[in-house]
């Protein structure tokens, strides 16, 4: 029954890929990539007050006031559940030198990295890899879909969307059974991806005339990038 | 007769060698000035305090006159840049350069221990359009490739594009560019492109 059920909710997840994704072309005319741009950009404003006004500074105050070392040990426990994930997406996408140099990263920093909380791998020169359930979705050939701006996780496509929902349901965190830890390491894996966007977004501000514009851009242009381990066709760069 | 035609030829060969051999080859150019701009950037006291015009100074007399910012231009606003008159190219020229100073100024400020890899130009050596790739390394996360559209003119190499990460910055910019000219026309982005870089002044 239960896997049943569970099966009958990825098919719709699926077909609504498959739906949505039917309108759009990886990076055309902005119409079609983004046909829901009243709404993203309420979304975005909607944003810009939840994360701008209070997620933000927090993240922000986290950043100035925690010690850098124990910045450095979240963002690698959290990197290395992010290898695990980028190894498993290596295999599932057939590229597997990446798969291999995420499999490795996960093992060293495990074992010889006090369980992740040690980016050794990375002093040894293995490359992080990056990927994940969207571009995996990508390669398999799933479309892309119409493009997301949503509040407190940015902007994203329905494939990305749908690939973001798989990492969150078989999430490693998950299995925690302690619910308040799990809950607490949610909120610390949060504000520490938080973190990370903080220095491109000074960026955007600096850079951009209009900042809906500019991200959409820059991330369809990123996730493009991405899916091609950075060898687009020409043909698919140009509108 | 053809003694003569060789002699002369030889001359202008010889005449015109020091040239093409003092000529750098574009991945030879980014990797000179970045480096450049690297050792001013750890070294230069007033850079390191964070000093804006000592930044702006660096980046106006290192960086900028290896930029085609032209042609930069012209291929940020696509079809629109045809339709603009030779004085609104020129204010367009200028304000986006302002305004990609000033970004620049922003990104250096972020700059930390980096290391900065360049690979080995892949083009033919008769090429006058290429891409030249390098990877920023930064410790604990995936590298990020900067790479650079450069274009050979009238004997020089000069970058039009900036792509970090695979986010082009003239593609990023088409559409911000044809958005504002869709709004209130060519003049209109200029407005908003001399607001932006005024708005940021200090």
């Amino acid at each position: 029954m239960m896997r049943q059920g569970q099966i009958r909710r990825v098919l719709a997840a699926v077909a609504l890929v498959a739906a949505l994704g039917g309108c759009a072309t990886t990076n055309g005319p902005m119409s079609k990539v983004d046909p829901f741009e009243p709404w993203n950009r309420a979304m975005y404003d909607v944003n810009e007050v939840v994360d701008g006004k209070i997620f933000k500074p927090f993240v922000q105050a986290y950043v100035d006031y925690t010690p850098k070392p124990i910045q450095m040990v979240i963002r690698n426990f959290f990197g290395n559940i992010d290898d695990a994930f980028s190894a498993i997406n290596g295999l599932l996408s057939g590229k597997l030198d990446s798969a291999g140099n995420d499999m490795g990263r996960v093992i060293v920093n495990t074992l010889a990295g006090i369980g992740g909380l040690i980016d050794v791998a990375s002093d040894a020169g293995i490359p992080k890899g990056n990927l994940d359930f969207g571009l995996t979705f990508g390669t398999w050939g799933f479309p892309q879909g119409p493009y997301l701006f949503v509040p407190m996780i940015g902007p994203t496509t329905v494939r990305d969307g749908t690939g973001l929902g798989v990492r969150f349901y078989f999430s490693a965190v998950g299995y925690i059974p302690d619910v308040a830890t799990r809950n607490v390491l949610y909120g610390i894996g949060a504000v520490d991806l938080r973190a990370q966007a903080l220095g491109a977004e000074s960026l955007i501000d600096q850079a951009s005339l209009d900042r809906y514009t500019f991200i959409r851009r820059a991330y369809l242009q990123r996730r493009l990038y991405m899916l091609y381990d950075g060898k687009v066709p020409p043909e698919k760069e140009e509108e | 007769m053809a003694n003569a035609v060789r002699i002369v030829l030889f001359a202008l060969a010889a005449a015109f060698a020091p040239h093409a051999l003092a000529q750098e080859a574009p991945d030879a150019l980014v990797k000179r000035v970045t480096q450049e701009v690297v050792t001013i950037i750890k070294s230069d006291p007033k850079v390191q305090a964070g000093d804006q015009a000592r930044i702006r100074e660096v980046i106006e007399s290192k960086l900028l006159p290896n930029f085609d910012f032209q042609r930069m231009t012209a291929l940020a606003m696509g079809r629109n840049w045809r339709t603009a008159t030779p004085e609104q190219q020129k204010a367009l020229v200028e304000q986006f350069r302002t305004l990609l100073v000033r970004t620049y100024s922003g990104a250096l400020n972020q700059y930390r221990d980096q290391t900065i890899d360049f690979k080995p130009l892949r083009a033919d050596a008769a090429a006058t359009d290429v891409v030249v790739k390098t990877e920023v390394v930064r410790a604990g996360q995936a590298p990020v490739q900067i790479d650079y559209g450069m274009e050979k003119k009238d004997g020089t190499w000069k970058a039009y594009d900036v792509i970090v990460g695979g986010v082009s910055l003239v593609t990023n910019y088409r559409d911000e560019f044809s958005q504002q000219v869709q709004a209130g026309g060519i003049d209109g982005l200029i407005k908003t492109l001399t607001t932006k870089n005024g708005g940021a002044a200090k």
